[in-house]
């Protein structure tokens, strides 16, 4: 359960930009988590909603993107999307592939309204 | 209305002090690892075993990270090297703000090993880079070999798996070779050892793996001092 970290952790950064930015109102913030980041995006979503509410960040909401995993082949350099766990190449077979996304745990959008 | 692209990583302080960890383990030749398992798989025991190996005057110390007491502590006190307990009060895991501060009274020029044991939690610590130079994940055979799929994250990120309580597998229903497939399927490239601190079998080719790390450590500390023909000119 680091998700309340985690909510805490985008709440801090989303407070920074509204301190740059007096009489701003911020309205959304969007997240990017990938499958292999160990976040939940439902238990992030509760903690999130939890932190926010009665404070003076209220209603700012949360928009989760999440990512799949992704691999490329060293051999064909072809690209494919990890389904059950299945790393092996699906065009030459190869099984050492490397991964090029789904750990992201990133911010990816503030959404606010200028005064 | 307006749209403010932030694109920055979400733990991105942690991160920034993990990067200056890994900058002071690097300036002291430090190998620094973060051991990482579910509640019960044997981090301590290991931990035990491997300072119970070193002679005295070895340059090692050990964090131990737990939610309450300094029990951990307390065992690995007993072998005489220096051993501090961070007791996080409730975080499921160590950040790398507690490894910091806990470093705060250690000389780092008197070390060149540091072992953290992090909060028993095969999910949260995966999350959090402690300025390690490599996380080791921990898996007993009292547990299912379907852990790495399961526990994904931490088994991408883990450079070895030490599977562990070998000494059990005569009694427990646990394929060696389904836990390998299963932690390759996840991490291809994963190195992987299997040991037991109760008898002490692997225990030698653990040992090695760490020595191993070490001399690649001060390799590359000392290739970074030397300057190379190239930069000379």
């Amino acid at each position: 359960m680091h998700e309340l970290s985690i909510a805490n952790s985008i709440l801090d950064a989303v407070r920074a930009e509204g301190a740059r930015r007096p009489g701003t109102r911020l309205l959304k913030v969007g997240v990017r988590v990938g499958e292999l980041s160990g976040v939940a995006p439902d238990s992030l979503s509760f903690c999130f909603d939890a932190l926010v509410t009665g404070t003076d960040l209220a209603p700012l909401a949360l928009e989760i993107e999440t990512r799949p995993r992704r691999q490329r082949c060293p051999e064909c350099d072809r690209t494919f999307r990890v389904v059950d766990y299945d790393v092996t190449c699906p065009d030459c077979g190869e099984t050492e592939t490397r991964c090029i996304g789904g750990d992201e745990l990133e911010m990816v959008y503030l959404e606010m309204e200028e005064p | 209305m307006s749209k403010l692209p932030l694109e920055k990583k979400v733990l991105s302080e942690n991160d920034r002090i993990a990067a200056e960890l890994r900058a002071r383990f690097a300036e002291h030749n430090i190998l620094c690892l973060n051991l990482v398992s579910s509640p019960g798989a044997g981090k301590t025991t290991l931990l035990e075993r491997t300072l119970e190996g070193f002679p005295p005057g070895e340059r090692v110390a050990v964090l131990t990270g737990d939610i309450q007491t300094d029990n951990d502590a307390r065992r690995l006190a007993r072998f005489g090297f220096p051993v501090k307990q961070i007791t996080t009060g409730g975080a499921c895991h160590l950040d790398a703000r507690m490894v910091e501060r806990a470093l705060a009274e250690w000389r780092l020029e008197e070390l060149d090993l540091l072992l953290i044991e992090n909060v028993g939690n095969l999910v949260c610590p995966a999350s959090y880079d402690l300025g390690e130079a490599a996380k080791v994940v921990i898996l007993s055979v009292a547990e299912g070999e379907d852990k790495p799929l399961k526990y994904p994250a931490m088994f991408f990120r883990a450079e070895l798996l030490v599977l562990s309580k070998i000494d059990l597998l005569p009694h427990v229903p646990f394929s060696m070779a389904s836990a390998r497939e299963n932690a390759r399927r996840i991490h291809p490239g994963i190195e992987i050892l299997e040991v037991s601190s109760a008898t002490g079998v692997g225990l030698d080719t653990w040992r090695q793996w760490l020595d191993a790390r070490r001399r690649a450590a001060l390799a590359a500390a000392t290739a970074d001092v030397t300057p190379s023909r190239t930069a000379a000119g």
